[in-house]
């Protein structure tokens, strides 16, 4: 049981006012362990607000380097970064916010071989990367170790967020059976991406992470939250888990964690 | 027939109508991008020339979306 010091009291004093969070749920969130999957667009404000919400223990995983064209939309990132690590950088940016916090990096890729290892003892994973595989390898990975994960994805103008609690929601194979061709999907770096959306996203996705642990409300679980920021016409599809769903179906055809669809892991 | 796509009820003047020819009518142009909820289940792919739509029934397209990092 942590006891506050005064600072900390005043520190979290706005979330401890909430009734709905109050000491109790500081206390979860002071404890909670949470992994960052890509220290981009995405990850730059989770990290941010994960860091300053106090969260105990964060992971940030990147293979990265800064280079000058994130900086439009990476807000953790800044121009003195440019060639540091990401994970390093943010980091930098996390303990300055709130030194209480303990950040583990991992500068690496996810692959078949490591990915299992590195969510395994997390709470509480949000998945922000910038392709398919991955995407694909959290939700398989999360699915076989039984984690709670946020989905995200933004492009152009639009973004899309879940939040998948395995064995009680759909997931994101699921929704998506298996990745799209390779680019057959424009990336951010092909099509371009309005520097804000990364921020709209992001929120959301820190959001259902503290919503997660204190457990105030319910999270987008299985349900798929998109919008278009052109119109802010925001829309929300909930889905079933699918019986045949490959991953979380009552057969499984996905037992264990192949590189074959996912040809990431270019070390 | 009249039938709710993402949320907007639409009349579409075809009576046998499939999820490819709805693909089509509705311009989509990476089939390969979208995945088809009819009357909240997942259509599989390989069925989407054959799966009929009826009148009254919903149909979601969702859309891969793939930045975040980068």
């Amino acid at each position: 049981m942590i006891d506050f010091t005064n600072e900390q009291l005043k520190r979290y004093s706005r979330h401890i006012l909430l009734q709905d969070v109050g000491v109790e749920g500081q206390i979860k969130l002071c404890e909670a362990k949470v992994l960052i999957i890509g220290a981009g667009g995405l990850g730059a404000p989770v990290a941010l607000y994960l860091a300053a919400a106090g969260i105990g223990t964060l992971g940030i995983l990147d293979h990265d380097r800064v280079e000058i064209s994130n900086l439009q939309r990476q807000v953790v990132h800044f121009t003195k970064d440019i060639n540091v690590s990401k994970v390093t950088s943010a980091k930098e940016k996390m303990l300055a916010i709130n030194p209480d916090l303990t950040v583990r990096t991992y500068q690496e890729m996810l692959c078949a071989d490591n990915v299992r290892d590195i969510i395994r003892g997390y709470d509480f994973i949000v998945e922000g990367t910038d392709n398919f595989p991955t995407k694909f390898l959290v939700n398989d990975a999360c699915i076989m170790e039984k984690i709670p994960f946020s989905h995200g994805g933004i492009l152009r103008f639009t973004g899309q967020t879940m939040t998948v609690l395995p064995g009680r929601t759909a997931c994101y194979r699921c929704f998506f059976r298996q990745p799209p061709p390779p680019d057959a999907v424009p990336t951010c770096s092909q099509a371009g991406v309005l520097g804000a959306i990364a921020g709209m996203l992001g929120t959301i996705q820190a959001t259902e992470t503290l919503k997660f642990i204190t457990g105030v409300g319910e999270p987008l679980g299985g349900t798929l939250l998109s919008f278009d920021a052109k119109t802010m016409h925001f829309r929300k599809v909930k889905l079933q888990k699918q019986k045949n769903c490959p991953v979380c179906g009552e057969s499984p055809t996905i037992t264990e964690l192949t590189d074959a669809e996912q040809s990431v892991c270019v070390l | 027939m009249q039938i709710k796509i993402n949320g907007e009820i639409e009349k579409i003047a075809e009576t046998n109508l499939t999820i490819t020819r709805l693909l089509e009518i509705k311009k989509v142009e990476s089939p390969d991008l979208v995945s088809v909820l009819l009357n909240d289940e997942i259509v599989d792919r390989a069925h989407y020339e054959t799966i009929k739509i009826s009148d009254n029934d919903t149909v979601e397209f969702l859309y891969f979306m793939g930045g975040g990092a980068g």
